[in-house]
């Protein structure tokens, strides 16, 4: 069992989770993941590592209850334990001193898991600079963490209560206007929102990285459910992934997959209402 | 009396009713069938039949112990060379391996060895007697085992009977393996067979911990190096699924196996929504691939409600790799065989789901590598089934996470674990075996390497000392 230590409500519907996993944090690497199940029928839940602290045994997590079984773990308080906590999955992040600024973006709660990115870049000796975007202010979330590992952050919310009103491809195409020598862009977010950045660093030939959520099952390249199409090839994202090459990963078939169980969700959210839990 | 050609039957469940259930379909021999079958062995002054079994159980032995209806001297003798005999009587691809080296085998039915292996585990299981601790000394030496599936579980349950302080490390949330995630409930059901073999290792002295990803949590050296184990043990399977690498893979409603399987098996989505997984079964399922993984997929659908389920395997009924049992259990409950046709490409509606799948018709030509005889497309044979799930059953390769991490293990050309006869990898203190060194294979063979490599390194760990 893994226990919650601490849980907040960030930001209304989005809850950050501190789960005692020692052997977990000593490993973690920015880029990574864990699979999560709640209890004996849950199912397996993979989340982006938010952060980590070897020192501590510490694991952050960041989810906004969607699904049953998002709901179900935001109903969990600190205290309480997850059955099974599994990582760290997946390929890390390229951290390395770049010749020239490197630039993280974060979409919603995919600002969670592009903070360990940029404390890392920043430690590598890197100028960071952040792009975070939200739909208002009210729910624009780790903004104290980022300002500690970024020189720069710009904010872009979608009805322009703080910062550039637009979406986070508006401030991409800011930086490139004011000729900021950008070596490399991570973006994270709504699979709508990463095919957004990279389209929009396409032309300008910016490197482009994006971390993909795909649905998953085990998580370790035994299924084959995270399969993404990258330069035309079939990639598993749990362990060729997460991250990619934002160029080249086919999106239109990643956010039609994402899609393959909506009726099915609905069903389960359904019985989750039935049986009270709520 | 003169000896019957046939085998005794086993009962069964109906087709009809068991197409509606995951409950376990052969039903097993009772004791005066298990007997009078026993009595249809000739004991053959040279037993063939154990010529053809990959661990040599003394055949002939434990049939003579169940014709004296002595069934815990049977069990003994089984023991002596299988570790998991309620599993292997039941998923042994018996026909290919000692019953067909039955000398009835050549007139009519071989002795059905695999159900009296059953017959005599099932019989012993029933008693419940507890299993004796492993007499482990507190210093005794550590030896780490990678994966708790057929080869991981032998292997240390071997090396816990030897008097070595074992802890097995599994990366999902189950131990089992493909015990667990792989072959489903209604052909070998898992709390009453292979949660009991688990945890009659356990009882033996040796941990399990679950959740460990091995490659990725610690790598083989940390193991060694830090973590105090003297010896470490990688039996991870063959555990990546093959696609086709044909148009329309990734559109919805296309499987690999594995996923199908495992949400069911292990995730339980056949209990959807009290268990939490999902599973999306349509109306009309094609399973590519003719082995096991294949049949289970396919029987699978059908119990999830599908109305049509076919096989579509490229060469012909005799080269179908899976059990002969299976294949016959498959086409009672209903699933179509659509043989010598292969897909050349899954296509879909504008929302991404799978409408159908274009396949062209297949002759036999001259024999492969394999001895087989080679598929060849008939030009201009294409024609669309119409189908809305397809299964993609044709393989699996090794998982690639531990030789990613770990320097100095050497691997085949096909990205296996090199390893000899005994598991003796490359690295000095590091053994492999099963799927991850011979790519997949049998369960049997899985747990014949596992013991063999308990062997090798008792061998190394005694010089070591």
């Amino acid at each position: 069992m893994f226990k919650i230590l601490k849980k907040e409500e960030m930001v209304p519907n989005v809850f950050a989770m501190t789960i005692d996993a020692p052997r977990i944090a000593k490993k973690a690497q920015a880029g990574q993941f864990v699979v999560l199940r709640i209890d004996e029928k849950g199912e397996r839940i993979p989340l982006t590592i938010a952060d980590y602290d070897r020192e501590t045994g510490e694991i952050l997590i960041v989810f906004q209850p969607i699904g049953a079984s998002t709901q179900q773990l935001a109903q969990l308080e600190a205290g309480d334990a997850l059955l099974d906590f599994v990582g760290p999955l997946g390929q890390p992040s390229v951290i390395k001193k770049f010749d020239g600024t490197v630039v993280v973006v974060g979409g919603g709660i995919g600002v969670a898991p592009i903070y360990p990115i940029a404390r890392a870049m920043k430690a590598a000796g890197n100028k960071v600079i952040a792009i975070m975007g939200a739909k208002n202010k009210d729910i624009l979330i780790m903004e104290d963490y980022m300002k500690q590992v970024t020189d720069e952050i710009l904010v872009t919310t979608d009805d322009g209560s703080r910062g550039i009103k637009g979406f986070v491809t508006y401030a991409v195409q800011e930086l490139i206007d004011r000729g900021e020598n950008i070596a490399q862009i991570t973006a994270i977010g709504p699979g709508i929102m990463m095919k957004s950045v990279a389209d929009a660093t396409r032309e300008a030939g910016i490197r482009t990285i994006v971390s993909l959520n795909p649905l998953m099952v085990d998580g370790t390249g035994m299924c084959g459910c995270c399969r993404v199409i990258v330069g035309g090839e079939v990639r598993f994202a749990c362990v060729d992934g997460p991250e990619f090459d934002g160029h080249q990963v086919d999106f239109g078939n990643l956010m039609n997959r994402g899609r393959m169980y909506r009726g099915e969700e609905a069903e389960a959210k359904d019985h989750v209402c039935r049986i009270g839990l709520h | 009396m003169a000896i019957s050609m046939k085998k005794h039957e086993m009962p069964v469940q109906a087709p009809a009713d068991r197409i509606h259930n995951f409950d376990e379909v052969a039903l097993g021999y009772d004791e005066e069938t298990a007997v009078a079958e026993a009595e249809r062995c000739l004991h053959c002054k040279v037993p063939q039949c154990r010529k053809g079994c990959p661990v040599s159980i003394d055949i002939p032995a434990f049939i003579a112990k169940i014709k004296e209806r002595d069934f815990d001297g049977a069990i003994a003798k089984i023991k002596e060379s299988n570790a998991l005999p309620a599993i292997c009587g039941r998923v042994c691809p018996q026909e290919n391996q000692c019953e067909k080296h039955c000398i009835l085998a050549k007139k009519g039915e071989a002795v059905a060895i695999g159900r009296l292996e059953r017959f005599a585990a099932d019989t012993f299981m029933a008693k419940n007697e507890p299993v004796q601790p492993a007499a482990i000394a507190p210093d005794a030496q550590k030896v780490a085992v990678i994966g708790a599936g057929p080869a991981g579980l032998s292997c240390a349950g071997d090396l816990a009977k030897r008097g070595y302080k074992v802890t097995v490390f599994e990366a999902l949330h189950k131990a089992g393996g493909v015990l667990s995630y792989g072959i489903p409930e209604f052909r070998l059901p898992k709390d009453k067979v292979v949660q009991r073999e688990i945890d009659n290792i356990k009882q033996l002295g040796v941990d399990i911990e679950l959740d460990c990803v091995a490659g990725r949590l610690f790598t083989v050296d940390e193991l060694l190096d830090e973590e105090g184990f003297d010896a470490v043990f990688i039996g991870t399977g063959a555990g990546l699924p093959r696609f086709q690498n044909i148009p329309g893979e990734n559109l919805n409603g296309v499987y690999s196996a594995n996923e199908f399987l495992t949400r069911t098996n292990l995730m339980k989505a056949y209990k959807f929504p009290e268990y939490a997984t999902p599973i999306h079964v349509g109306k009309k399922v094609a399973v590519v691939g003719g082995g096991n993984v294949a049949m289970d997929a396919a029987r699978t659908a059908m119990r999830l409600g599908a109305d049509e389920v076919s096989i579509v395997y490229r060469r012909s009924e005799a080269e179908l790799p899976a059990r002969k049992e299976e294949v016959g259990h498959a086409k009672e409950e209903g699933i179509q065989f659509r043989l010598l046709n292969n897909p050349v490409e899954i296509y879909g509606d504008d929302k991404g789901w799978v409408t159908g799948m274009r396949c062209i018709k297949m002759e036999l030509g001259e024999p492969d590598a394999s001895g087989r005889r080679r598929p060849v497309p008939i030009k201009g044979s294409e024609f669309d089934m119409d189908v809305d799930t397809v299964i993609i059953a044709i393989g699996t390769g090794p998982n690639p996470i531990i030789m990613q991490t770990t320097p100095g293990l050497e691997t085949t050309k096909r990205g296996n674990i090199a390893a000899d006869e005994l598991g003796a990898t490359s690295k000095p203190g590091v053994f492999a075996g099963g799927d991850i060194v011979t790519g997949a294979a049998t369960v049997i063979l899985a747990m014949g390497a596992g013991r063999k490599a308990a062997a090798a390194i008792d061998e190394y760990l005694q010089s070591k000392k």
